[in-house]
This record gives structure tokens, sequence and C-alpha cells, in this order.
């Protein structure tokens, strides 16, 4: 096995007999990067640090020493450009390090670049990057999924061993499904938000992109935790994650959630879904169809409080502080010309529903009435994980798509209709590869779980990982 | 019958906002420093110049603060409060949007009692929130011929409590009074300084007519810009004297947002209800919902110190002061302390109040020091009034002691030793200087003797100059009409 193919516990695995040393492996996935990024284009920056220099400053000793990551570029970084893949950001340089980066970096984790994701994180193919879109590296033609499409790309085709992505209403476990990578969003509160860029602060969450469910226990293990500079990040014992990298399943009740079901999508999407489902049963877990709310209430909540947010979130890149300023003649002419002109059409559109849904006079029939949709949601999810352990369905209802398929936004944005009731509940889920269609695409299933259940995600996931054994790569 | 109609008799409704800028040392949301006055932008941080990706941590003594605030208005504090965002493009506003309070503020449905020519009247409190300031903008230049604007984000993030009154305020003289009273229990507190001059109370009016007995509020305005509690007065006033006017030509008010302007002492209009904005108020999901304890409630309330109003009822009852003195020594903190600790020491309280009232006061006002930052402690100016009495030294003397009391803090009793100023009461050393004084003016003594009482004036005049001013002046009176009238 190549370097670049190997996951970050068995690149630590052998770094203990050995094998390997830090500088092999950093030099081993810069090589891969050189030569395959110019097809993939995952990343937006690039670190420009000497292998050297890397070695220098990294810390030792650590859970990831040496192990090189990417991240999604709506992280800040000291050290390098973030610009969410949005010309209004474009030139900005954090004077600081995200919560997440600080805790990689403590941990010996190097940071390989930032990579590429739709504007703002506003998006499910990468295609609203203002720059270019990622792709996919099992079919350059196919989109890699979004928002996190760059993260995802990076570490399926190998040029890092895992990366960080942040999932709002999907963002991590989509593009993980379409680029066959383990995607996990952590419950709301777990990971904190500190230096995220936020898209709908209430929504968004950190997690891991991985090759494998052990890599994604272990960087949950990093990035998990109390920040008192995040108010919304719990406070709580985190568990050791790596505990529950074991294969057993036995006792274990799943809930299928019939209306998620009901909806029609890829048929051998729903086919390579339903035979995990077998395989999880034959190695002991109890199956069972339940009813759920329906999804499309959650997607209805989710494009009004996302976007009530984000126009919020949104409104301080005016030109005065940091990024781009477009010169008028007055405030308010520099404000409009700034936004005009350093927004992508997608964004645009989301602060435009958003500023609608907060207005005087629709506020109570969108923002607050998608508010009690959510409560409901949340509700019944609770009401349902006191009854079954898990939750699971596809995570998304198609493979990856055509780069520039013509597609209507109704249809984009059911795009992310498995994910967001996660989101929307705030509870966790994991999205593994369970097989690949005609076309030889991912399939990605879907693991959910209530409040602070990552452990049974991890555990239900690591088992089908071990079980399914999927050993196809993509070919770059 | 007359064609003349009888004229409306309108009475006048305000209402007044105001924001009070708490005295926290650290802002509401991040560890800066709140002190006023720094190098432009050298009290920020990346939370407090809003870069993306930070957050909001609140600072709970701001809280404690707003709750102290809330309780010595008498309102009921909220045990769930949360924040909410308010959304407007402004330079000075680096996340543009402010973190406020929207439907669940601190506190809620409290009162200020005022006393306007001899009326009490209660002015309802509708509710006190907490939200974060917002920076300065610097124009370069004169504002006329301005090449550019800077920003100075200071302030960005200065802990506030608004404080919104019913419409229970009926004249320009009340609404002062009302402000009075609001900075006054601020500063019992010691939350904050209420200087309207540096922006630490800012206050905004809505003001409107209607006739006498109607229950309909008429068309109000909102008047900004006013800058002084003088200002206030005159420019609700003036902006009473505009709507009057307006309505007595049997035309409408216009609703919109007016300036004070100082220099033209009128009010102007800013804009008008079409742009009034929209501020897009939604909950804050950056912070979780405030949860105040009964507990901690409990807590602040019993550490509450007695308000001026009561401490103003009990300087007239137990000190026995006339009104007017209890008012002006419980008007600030620092000089209701001063008072009772002077007259804990000088059993005088309305020599000790005189004293106060005259020198103490006077010195501040030259010195431009407000009661709290004078070195002068309550103590010594009762010692010091002690020393008058048992003629230590003269009560002319004594004002010279005080100069020096209050420039350096020093003890009255060091300083009449360290100078030699105490009072020539010894009737030997007096005698003389009588004698010497009868000999050198013995034309003066001539007409006493003849019956110009007066003249004695003069010649007690020469031995305080003999003296330095020492000679205890009675005791010099008494001899040397004795003297004189031996001859």
């Amino acid at each position: 096995m190549k370097i670049y193919e190997m996951s970050a516990g068995e690149l630590l695995d052998k770094k203990e007999n050995g094998e390997l040393d830090t500088e092999d492996i950093l030099n081993a996935f810069r090589e891969r990067i050189d030569e395959v990024e110019d097809r993939v284009r995952a990343f937006i920056t690039v670190s420009e640090k000497e292998v050297s220099e890397e070695l220098a400053e990294m810390e030792t000793g650590g859970e990831l020493e040496g192990i090189p990551l990417a991240v999604k570029d709506n992280m800040s970084t000291a050290d390098m450009e973030t610009t969410c893949a949005s010309k209004i950001l474009q030139g900005y340089n954090p004077p600081y390090d995200a919560a997440v980066i600080e805790q990689i970096r403590k941990q010996g984790g190097v940071i390989a670049g930032k990579t590429n994701l739709d504007e703002f994180a506003m998006g499910s193919s990468t295609e609203n990057s203002a720059f270019y879109p990622t792709r996919n590296p099992w079919n350059l033609d196919h989109v890699v999924g979004g928002s996190s499409g760059g993260s995802a790309a990076a570490v399926a085709a190998g040029e890092v061993a895992a990366a960080l992505g942040s999932d709002t209403g999907g963002s991590i476990r989509q593009p993980a499904s379409f680029c066959g990578v383990v995607g996990m969003k952590p419950t709301y509160g777990n990971v904190s938000r500190y230096g995220l860029i936020a898209f709908a602060s209430s929504l968004d969450q950190i997690g891991p992109l991985t090759r494998n469910v052990e890599d994604s226990a272990r960087i949950l293990n990093v990035i998990s935790g109390h920040d008192k500079r995040d108010t919304t990040s719990v406070d709580r014992e985190f568990p050791d994650y790596m505990e529950f990298i074991k294969e057993d399943v036995s006792g274990m009740k799943i809930g299928v959630p019939r209306e998620y079901f009901a909806v029609d999508f890829d048929k051998e999407v729903e086919k390579t879904v339903k035979d995990s489902l077998e395989v999880l049963q034959e190695a002991g877990a109890q199956i069972e169809e339940v009813s759920v709310i329906e999804p499309e209430y959650a997607l209805a909540a989710y494009y009004i409080i996302a976007p009530a947010e984000a126009s919020s979130n949104l409104a301080r890149f005016d030109g005065v502080r940091y990024g781009s300023r477009s010169a008028a003649e007055d405030v308010s002419s520099m404000f409009t010309r700034t936004r005009s002109e350093g927004f992508g059409e997608e964004v645009k559109r989301r602060i435009m529903l958003g500023t609608y849904a907060l207005s005087s006079g629709y506020y109570d029939d969108y923002y607050l009435k998608a508010q009690k949709v959510r409560t409901l949601i949340k509700d019944r999810f609770a009401e349902l994980f006191s009854g079954y352990d898990l939750l699971v369905s596809p995570t998304s209802p198609s493979t990856a798509f055509k780069i520039g398929a013509e597609k209507d936004l109704m249809e984009q944005y059911r795009a992310d209709i498995f994910t967001v009731p996660v989101n929307i509940a705030g509870i966790p889920a994991i999205s593994l590869p369970c097989g690949f269609d005609s076309q030889g695409l991912p399939v990605g299933f879907q693991i959910m779980g209530p409040h602070y259940g990552e452990g049974a995600i991890l555990q239900t996931a690591y088992t089908l990982e071990q079980k399914l054994n999927l050993e196809q790569k993509p070919e770059l | 019958m007359s064609a003349t109609k009888q004229k409306t008799v309108y009475e006048t409704v305000i209402g007044l906002e105001v924001h009070v800028q708490l005295k926290t040392d650290s802002k509401i949301f991040c560890s800066c420093s709140t002190e006023f006055g720094g190098a432009p932008n050298t009290h920020t941080c990346p939370v407090c110049i809003g870069l993306p990706g930070t957050l909001p941590v609140l600072n709970k003594k701001a809280v404690e603060y707003a709750v102290k605030a809330g309780l010595a208005l008498n309102c009921n504090i909220c045990d769930y409060s949360k924040f909410d965002r308010k959304n407007y493009f402004y330079p000075d506003l680096p996340k543009a949007y402010q973190i406020s309070q929207y439907d669940k503020p601190v506190g809620e449905d409290g009162y200020i009692e005022i006393e306007v020519e001899g009326e009490e009247h209660k002015i309802g409190i509708t509710r006190i929130h907490l939200e974060e300031d917002a920076g300065k903008l610097i124009h370069e230049g004169t504002i006329d011929f301005s090449t550019g604007s800077l920003v100075d984000y200071n302030r960005s993030g200065v802990p506030l409590a608004e404080i919104v009154s019913e419409p229970d305020i009926r004249t320009p003289a009340q609404a002062r009074e009302y402000l009075v009273q609001l900075k006054s229990i601020m500063e019992y507190l010691g939350v904050s300084d209420c200087n309207m001059e540096e922006g630490s109370l800012r206050c905004d009016a809505n003001v409107s007519l209607r006739p006498k007995g109607q229950k309909e509020f008429g068309i109000k305005t909102e008047v900004k810009n006013m800058n002084s509690f003088k200002a206030v007065e005159k420019a609700l006033s003036f902006e009473v004297q505009r709507q009057k006017k307006i309505l007595d030509s049997e035309k409408k008010v216009v609703q919109e947002t007016r300036a004070w302007d100082e220099d033209l002492e009128e009010t102007i209009s800013m804009r008008g209800k079409e742009e009034a904005h929209d501020y897009r108020y939604f909950p804050e999901p950056d912070l979780v919902p405030l949860e105040i304890s009964r507990e901690w409630i409990n807590e602040i309330k019993e550490d509450l110190p007695e308000l001026p109003r009561v401490r103003k009822k009990r300087f007239i009852d137990e000190y026995g002061l006339p009104e007017y003195d209890a008012g002006v020594l419980t008007d600030t903190r620092a000089l209701a302390d001063l008072f009772e600790d002077a007259a804990a020491a000088h059993n005088e309280p309305k020599a000790v109040s005189n004293w106060i009232m005259s020198e103490h006061l006077r010195k501040l006002n030259e010195e431009e020091l407000s009661p709290g930052e004078s070195k002068v402690k309550g103590r010594q100016i009762g010692e010091l009034l002690n020393l008058i009495e048992d003629d230590t030294i003269s009560s002319k003397i004594a004002k010279d002691v005080f100069e020096k009391m209050f420039i350096t803090g020093q003890d009255p009793e060091q300083i009449v030793e360290e100078e030699g100023l105490k009072q020539i009461s010894d009737e030997g050393q007096l005698e003389a200087i009588i004698e010497e004084v009868i000999d050198e003016n013995p034309e003066v003594v001539e007409d006493i003797k003849n019956g110009k009482d007066k003249a004695v004036g003069y010649l007690v005049g020469q031995i305080m100059q003999k003296t330095k001013g020492q000679a205890n002046p009675q005791k010099a009176n008494r001899m040397l009409r004795e003297n004189i009238k031996k001859d």
C-alpha cells in the first residue's frame, strides 16, 4: 500500500514500529498533491511551508503527530488566507487560529492546506465556489458534493490522510457519501465553533472526513470538548471515542424511518443501503421500521432558518474592515457595490431569502413557524431515541451527479433531504461508504443517533465497515 | 353664537429611552478594557471588531449591574431572559448587527418617583435591557470637507443598559427631573457614571400632544441628539411648542425622527416613518438564553445601597436638615457619605451641611471634580468644624485650612500645627496687641468714645491684620471695647 493511501491510524502505527518517519509521510502527501491536485482541485490554498519548516514547528508527542490534514476554507487559520471560497474574503488573513485548528496543531497535526467549498458553505456540489469546482476523484466529470467538497475530495484522492469539514445541513456527510469517505457530524455543541466562519450558527458543526471509521473517532477525540469562547459548546465529560471502535452490534435497536424511504430517490442507492441493513441485521442488530416526521418539513424549516441566520451572519462583509471593497461615492453605495460584486449568486439568493423571512410582517409566518417545526422535529427524534439506539437512512438521494448538470433550485435543495433533519434536531450522524452504483460511484449510508450518541454511531459504523470490507479505491 | 372656536387644551406625553454605559472593567462580550480615552482601536480584539468566526461570551458583571439597576428601578427581574440581534448596516457596527434584547429583557415593570414643583409623580419603567455599544466614526478634517472617515472600535462592545420609560412624563421639567433621579440612582449603585457629555448616558425622547382628557395618544416624534440635561429640557420644550403650533393650526404632526440642534435651539427632521429601519430582530443563536437565579437576584438585592430618595428623607428626619440641604447632599452617594462622616465627627448637622454646601461644593466646582474625586474625607471636615467650635481657629482661618486640606488631603490639625495658625485667645497676648492698636489710632478711639460704634470694626480689622488673622475676633472685639471704656 502506498503511503498516501493509508489512514491516519495506519500511518501512526508505521511510525510507531519504525517503518516510517514524519518526513516520509509529509513528503509522500506533498508529492501526491503535486501529482493529482491539477485534476482534482480540492484546495484553495496549499501550505507553502517547506517540509523541514513543518517539522520544526510541529508539536511532538500528540495524538496526530505528523499527520497531514486538510481544513475547509471557512475555518480561520493564522498562517493561511481564509476565503470561504468567496471573492469578498479574498486576501483576508485572520489574526487567529480557530479552536479546532489549535487542537489539531496541539496534537501534532500538520495543516496541509485549505480546501474548496461552496461559497460560504452554501450548496451541495462545491460548484458554488467563486474560484472553481472540485472534481470527484472517482470520476473527474462528476461533482464532489458539498459544501465540504474539497475536504472530501482531498481525503479520497490521497492528498491528505484526513480533513475537517463543517456541516450545516449535510455539508460533511453528503460530500463524504459522494467521495466514498467517512464523514461525521457531531452533536451540536460537541465541537467549538470559535473561528468557524458562520453560515447558520444554530446548525453549524465541525467534524472529520476520514478514510475509515476509526480515524473518525481519533479526530473526534482531538476536536471535541468544551471551549469557553463558544457558549453553545457543551460543558460535559467527553468519552474516549476510540473505545467504541469494536465490531459489535448485538442487541443494537436500529430504526429505519419509513418516511425517508417513501421519498422518491435513486433505486440503486436504495438497494445498496438496504443490502447494508441486512448486513447489520446478520451481525446481530435488531432492525425495525419506524415513523418520523416527513423529512420535507425539516427541509422547509431548514431553508427558512439557515438563510435567516446567514442573512445576519454575512452582513459583516461590508468592505469596511477586511476582504474586498468596491469603491463608491458614499458609504451606503460602498456597502451595496462591495456586496453586489463580492458575493456569488447562491449566497445573494440565501441572504435575500433570509432577510425576507425575518422582515417585519413575515417573521411570524416564516421564521417563528420554522422554529416551531424545528421543536416538533426535535421532540419526535427524542421520542424515537427513547426506544431505539440509532436510526439509519441513505445519506443522499443520489450518487455524485455530473458537473454542470442542469437542475432546478428545488431539486438542488432536495439533495439535503436526508441530512437536514439531523442538523435541525442537533443530533449526531455519520456517513460511511456502503457500496457503489453501476457507474462505480460510491453510495453513502447514514447512521443517526441521539444527542451525545456518537459512541453507538461509531461502533455500528465500524461494524458495518468491517463486514462490508470495501476495497475499491479511486484511480487517478 | 360666536364664530371663534374654543381653543383646545393639550396635554404633553413624553416617554424617554435612556442608554446608560455600565462601568464594568471589561466589555460585554469579550475581555477588552472599557476604559475611556485610549488611542483609537487599542482596546479591541477579534471579537469586538467582529472578525468572522468570533463568538460572544457574556460578561457576568454586566448582567449583575443590569439586575442591580433593574432592582433599584423597582423592576421585576426576569429569571429567563435572552439576547437578540438587531440588524442594520453602519460602519461603526462591526458585525452589522447589535446584540441586544428584544422581547425578554432583564427587567420589566418598574418605576421612578420624582418631585417637580412640590408635586410627586411616579414614572413607570417599561423595561431595562442589556446591549452592546457601537464604535465611533471620526471624520478627517471637518464633516463638510472631509476626505474620509475613520472608525474607532474602542467603544464597540462596551455594555449598555437601555432603560425605557412609560409615556408617563407630562412636562419637559419632569423629563429632566426623571433623568436627574435616574442618574443619581445609577451613581448610588456604582453601575454607571452617567456622564452625558462623555456619552455614558444618552437619551432619546418620544413626544406627542393630545387634547386634555383624551385617552388615545397623538402622533409622536422621536427627538435625538440631546447632550445635556439642560438640552433635554430645552429640546422638549421646543418640540412641545412646535407640535402645539401645528395642532393649533389644525394640521397634523408628522411621525418622524428629529434631531436637536444645540446652536439653532430647534429640532430638525432627520428621517420620516417610511425611512424607519426594519431591524429584523431574531434570537441571537451564538448565546444561550440567560437564566438569572432567584438566589442571585436576592443576593444582589441584599447588597443594594440606600437609594437617594430614601436617604434624603432620612437626612431630613434624622439630622433635621432642611429639604433643600438634604436634596443637594444626597444628590450623589459620595457627597452624602461625606456628609454623614462629617456629621459623625462634628455633632452639628446644619453646620456640617452649610460647610459642605458652600465651601466644599465651591472647591469641587473650581477644580472641576466630582464629589467622589475629592481628597478630603468627611471626618476631616468634622474635625475642622470642631477646631472652629473650640476656638482653636477662626472661621476665616478655617477657610484657608480647608483650601490646603482640599489640595493635600491632610488632616486639619496637622495643617494648623505646621503652619502655626492657632487662634490667639490668650488674653495677655491679645491685650498687648490691642494696646498697640489703640495707641496707633487715637482719632478712631475718640470717634468710638463719641458713639461711632461702627469704628470698632476698623480696629478689630487692625488687630486681625497684626495677628495675621489668628486673633479670636469675638474676644478681640470684647477686650477692645472694655479697654476703650476703661480709659
